[in-house]
């Protein structure tokens, strides 16, 4: 099929603090040196910051290097973190712990990240930076010799059975001098660069969490401008990685959230409903008392930490941010190392650029200035904390207070890791979980959550969650695993349905969130998901 | 003929709209916005009447905040020539629109107005039949079909028993329902020249036009919690209920 191009010199795909931070900088060195450089970034959300769900508390590190005025330009970083807690949680208890190093967040501020990366948009527009919210980049486009020549942004007005709509309007194609991948965690496109480079050989394989977020505003006198808390232990077993986090925001609102390793074992579990039975703690519910939530959501992040980090470079193009797992684990951060990658990944380029100013070219600096900035001895040193959560939380615990405090991240071995997909156990060997009922005020079904996520696609286009054999999900997921799909999509996408005496999987892509743990955990993986028609998917306000 | 379209910027239709919690309106911050969709069957129905030779220039117009640009340049990708913005920070109620829109259409002496019929956010549905009214022109509410002739236009409109057909003469304001069209993809390259079409931003004190609001609003609120159903045993039962608890009998 015949499409349009365009020509840029640096095509990002992405607009997540990495790729808005590496747009940034790029046009900042381009002014500096009174040089023509054209950058232009894709974004798959209706609006930069739609799809962008974080918790977040941020680290300004990378912001002040990049914009040291940011104050003044009203970045809305509003909420300086003020009372840092860490809380053990037993059923009914909560034990105050010492907030781990790791953990300390003075002079970070709370911040919703999609509200920070719509003000980067805006600093980048600014810039000179073309910005296409809207369009996803659906497609990795090869020069003959094998290079990244750029990316196809899907088609639009497709049917549902793929054939050509009244408004079809065929996808475009933008070819770049180096194209940036900063689609954060799992990238769709990554993905398939993974295979065609081989960028994960020799690396311990990625493994993910996932975060499930609600937003509250709450009654003033339960309202704390800047508290952090994060707390480990209950609901999850000791045996289980997992934890939540909550921030006292501006404006009475409060973040709650809660972080599960797909690395869990019992099929039966249900992060969701972790979740909402979290919320129950007599230690937490109390926040919450009178409030109204306000949105919800979920994102799968990287946590497989530095030895989990693949080769980020190739002809014509390389990888930022979270799709290159560049994520501090323990801390749960990764926007301050996601800016910090794009900006390093900037300069590798300009240079490149700037001595060979021609496609298909790979950015082999890029990787050896990042090595030189902090981010590489932040990874390094936290490298053994999450995988030593394999032997459960208290060892876990005490492991990563030795390794912290004795050897600080120095200690001289590396631990390993376990892909996700692989860690379920058959349902036969697993107790089910009997989750309490919601009650509609502090816990809720899936579809009233989805509900404020305000999501939606078009109905009528081909199904965006596709799966490599049709047979898989009652041949093996069904039948051996219980349907495991249908508990950790936090979007209730996947749901078992009996049709003329046959139980089938109905897939109900318009409510996909764009989390991407179907395509981390499904055990055989056997679901691929690729982008949807652009601009479909979450509407996240102040996520 | 040139044709002005009026586009406004409104609370994108996939966003659960939120009242505020003192009640003074609906909240905003960091909401996506969007052009207010019938507005873009407005947009597209000027340019197939373009691309058919029945007009001309095509002018987009909002009222409201800078932000209002975008939406201006939307309609622009997708084909519209120009953009006029009127900028004011001020609540602007239907009334004050129709009164700036017929200022424009004084300035600009386009032979078509096509308006949505309602935005998706307030629901008023009074800006096309108010600037009709100003202007002392016929108008085309609620069109499903739109047809140029000599000097007049026909109209078709779905009305509650079926289809009315008008004939009306030129100029015109007209306002469109869902069933108009069914607006284009904005292609990439139209965004990037939407760019680098002209777009004038004029105040209402410019247009010499008072937006000061008429109406006041009182409170915004949820609308209350819809109480589970029952199931009635028979007829009887139904229609006492209707009668004595629900009290629409
Ligand atoms: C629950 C949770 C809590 C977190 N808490 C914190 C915290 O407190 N502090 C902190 O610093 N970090 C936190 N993080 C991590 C942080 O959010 C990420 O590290 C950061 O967002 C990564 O930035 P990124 O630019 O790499 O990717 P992202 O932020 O994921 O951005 C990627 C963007 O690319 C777009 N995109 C993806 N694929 C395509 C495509 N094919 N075409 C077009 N567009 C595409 C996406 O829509 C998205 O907008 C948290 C993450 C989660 C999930
Ligand atoms: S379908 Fe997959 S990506 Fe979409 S919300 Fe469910 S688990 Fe997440």
């Amino acid at each position: 099929m015949e499409r349009e191009a365009m020509e840029f010199d640096v095509v990002i795909v992405g607009g997540g603090p990495s790729g808005l931070a590496c747009a940034i900088r790029l046009r900042q060195l381009a002014a500096e040196q009174g040089r023509e450089l054209s950058v232009c970034v894709l974004e798959k959300g209706s609006e930069v910051g739609a799809h962008i769900l974080s918790g977040a508390v941020l680290e300004p590190r990378a912001l002040n290097e990049l914009m040291p005025d940011w104050k003044e330009k009203g970045a809305p970083l509003n909420t300086p973190v003020t009372d840092d807690r860490f809380l053990f949680l037993t059923e009914t208890r909560a034990v105050r712990l010492p907030t781990p190093p790791t953990m300390h967040n003075h002079g970070n501020y709370i911040v919703s990240l999609g509200n920070v990366c719509r003000w980067l948009a805006q600093q980048a527009e600014a810039a000179g930076v073309d910005i296409y919210p809207g369009f996803a980049a659906s497609e990795v486009l090869y020069h003959e010799d094998g290079s990244v020549k750029g990316v196809a942004t899907g088609d639009m007005g497709r049917a549902k059975d793929g054939s050509e709509g009244p408004n079809f309007a065929p996808g475009m194609e933008l070819h770049a001098k180096q194209t940036v991948f900063a689609e954060g965690c799992r990238g769709s496109l990554t993905k398939t660069l993974f295979e065609r480079f081989r960028l994960r050989d020799g690396v311990e394989p990625q493994v993910y969490g996932l975060g499930i977020k609600e937003l509250w505003e709450v009654q003033p006198d339960r309202h704390h401008l800047g508290r952090v808390t994060h707390t480990v232990g209950w609901p999850m077993d000791t045996a289980t990685y997992g934890g939540s986090f909550c921030y006292h925001l501006e404006d009475n609102l409060v973040v709650i959230g809660f972080v599960v390793g797909l690395n869990y074992t019992n099929p039966y579990l249900s992060p969701f409903e972790e979740m909402q039975r979290f919320k129950t703690h007599p230690a937490i519910r109390d926040t919450f008392e009178g409030a109204r939530r306000v949105s919800y959501g979920a994102r799968a992040i990287s946590a497989g930490g530095f030895q989990s980090i693949p080769k980020m470079t190739f002809p014509g193009g390389l990888l930022i941010g979270d799709t290159a797992g560049l994520l501090n684990v323990p801390k749960i951060k990764g926007s301050h190392t996601a800016m910090k990658s794009g900006m390093t990944a900037a300069e590798a380029i300009f240079e490149l650029l700037r001595a060979e100013d021609e496609p298909g070219k790979e950015a082999v600096d890029y990787p050896h200035r990042l090595k030189n900035t902090w981010l590489w001895d932040e990874l390094y040193r936290v490298r053994n904390i999450k995988p030593s959560f394999h032997w459960g939380l208290w060892p876990a615990m005490a492991y990563s207070a030795l390794d912290s405090y004795v050897f600080r991240g120095k200690a001289p071995w590396t631990l390993h890791h376990h892909p996700d997909h692989e860690s379920l156990k058959p349902a036969a060997q697993c107790k089910e979980i009997v989750y309490p009922k919601p009650d509609g005020v502090l816990t809720f079904d899936r579809l009233s959550s989805v509900f404020l996520s305000n999501t939606n696609h078009e109905e009528d286009q081909p199904c965006h969650l596709t799966l490599k054999d049709d047979t898989v999900p009652t041949r093996l997921n069904l039948a051996v695993y219980a349907g495991p799909e249908q508990r950790y999509c936090p979007a209730g996408v996947y749901e078992f349905v009996t049709e003329a005496g046959e139980q089938k999987l109905r897939i109900n892509a318009q409510n996909c969130v764009h989390c991407k743990t179907c395509d981390i955990k499904d055990p055989s993986q056997n679901i691929n998901w690729v982008t949807p028609e652009g601009g479909g998917g979450p509407n996240y306000p102040n996520m | 003929m040139k044709i002005l379209v009026a586009v406004k910027r409104a609370i994108d239709y996939n966003v659960k709209a939120r009242p505020k919690s003192d009640g003074s309106g609906v909240d905003l911050a960091n909401v996506k916005m969007s052009m207010n969709p019938f507005d873009e069957i407005a947009v597209e129905e000027a340019i197939r009447l373009q691309e058919a030779g029945k007009a001309g220039e095509i002018v987009a117009v909002s009222v409201g905040p800078a932000a209002c640009q975008e939406t201006l340049r939307t309609a622009m990708a997708m084909g519209a020539d120009r953009g006029i913005l009127v900028q004011t920070d001020d609540e602007v109620q239907p009334l004050a629109v129709a009164k700036l829109l017929k200022a424009l259409v004084d300035k600009e002496q386009p032979g078509l107005v096509i308006l949505g019929k309602q935005a998706i956010d307030d629901d008023s549905n009074q800006t096309g039949q108010m600037l009709a009214g100003l202007l002392g022109w016929g108008q085309g509410t609620f069109a499903a079909k739109v047809e140029i002739g000599d000097g007049t236009a026909s109209v078709k409109r779905e009305v509650d028993g079926g289809i009315q057909t008008l004939t009306v003469k030129l100029p015109l304001v007209v306002t469109a329902d869902l069933r108009l069209n069914e607006p284009r993809y904005v292609k990439l390259p139209n965004i990037m020249k939407a760019k680098k079409k002209p777009l004038d931003t004029v105040t209402p004190a410019d247009l010499g036009v008072d937006i000061t609001p008429r109406i006041k609003l009182v409170k915004v609120s949820e609308p209350p919690a819809r109480a589970g159903g029952v199931k009635v045993a028979d007829v009887n039962e139904l229609v006492a209920k209707l009668r004595n608890e629900a009290k629409v009998i």
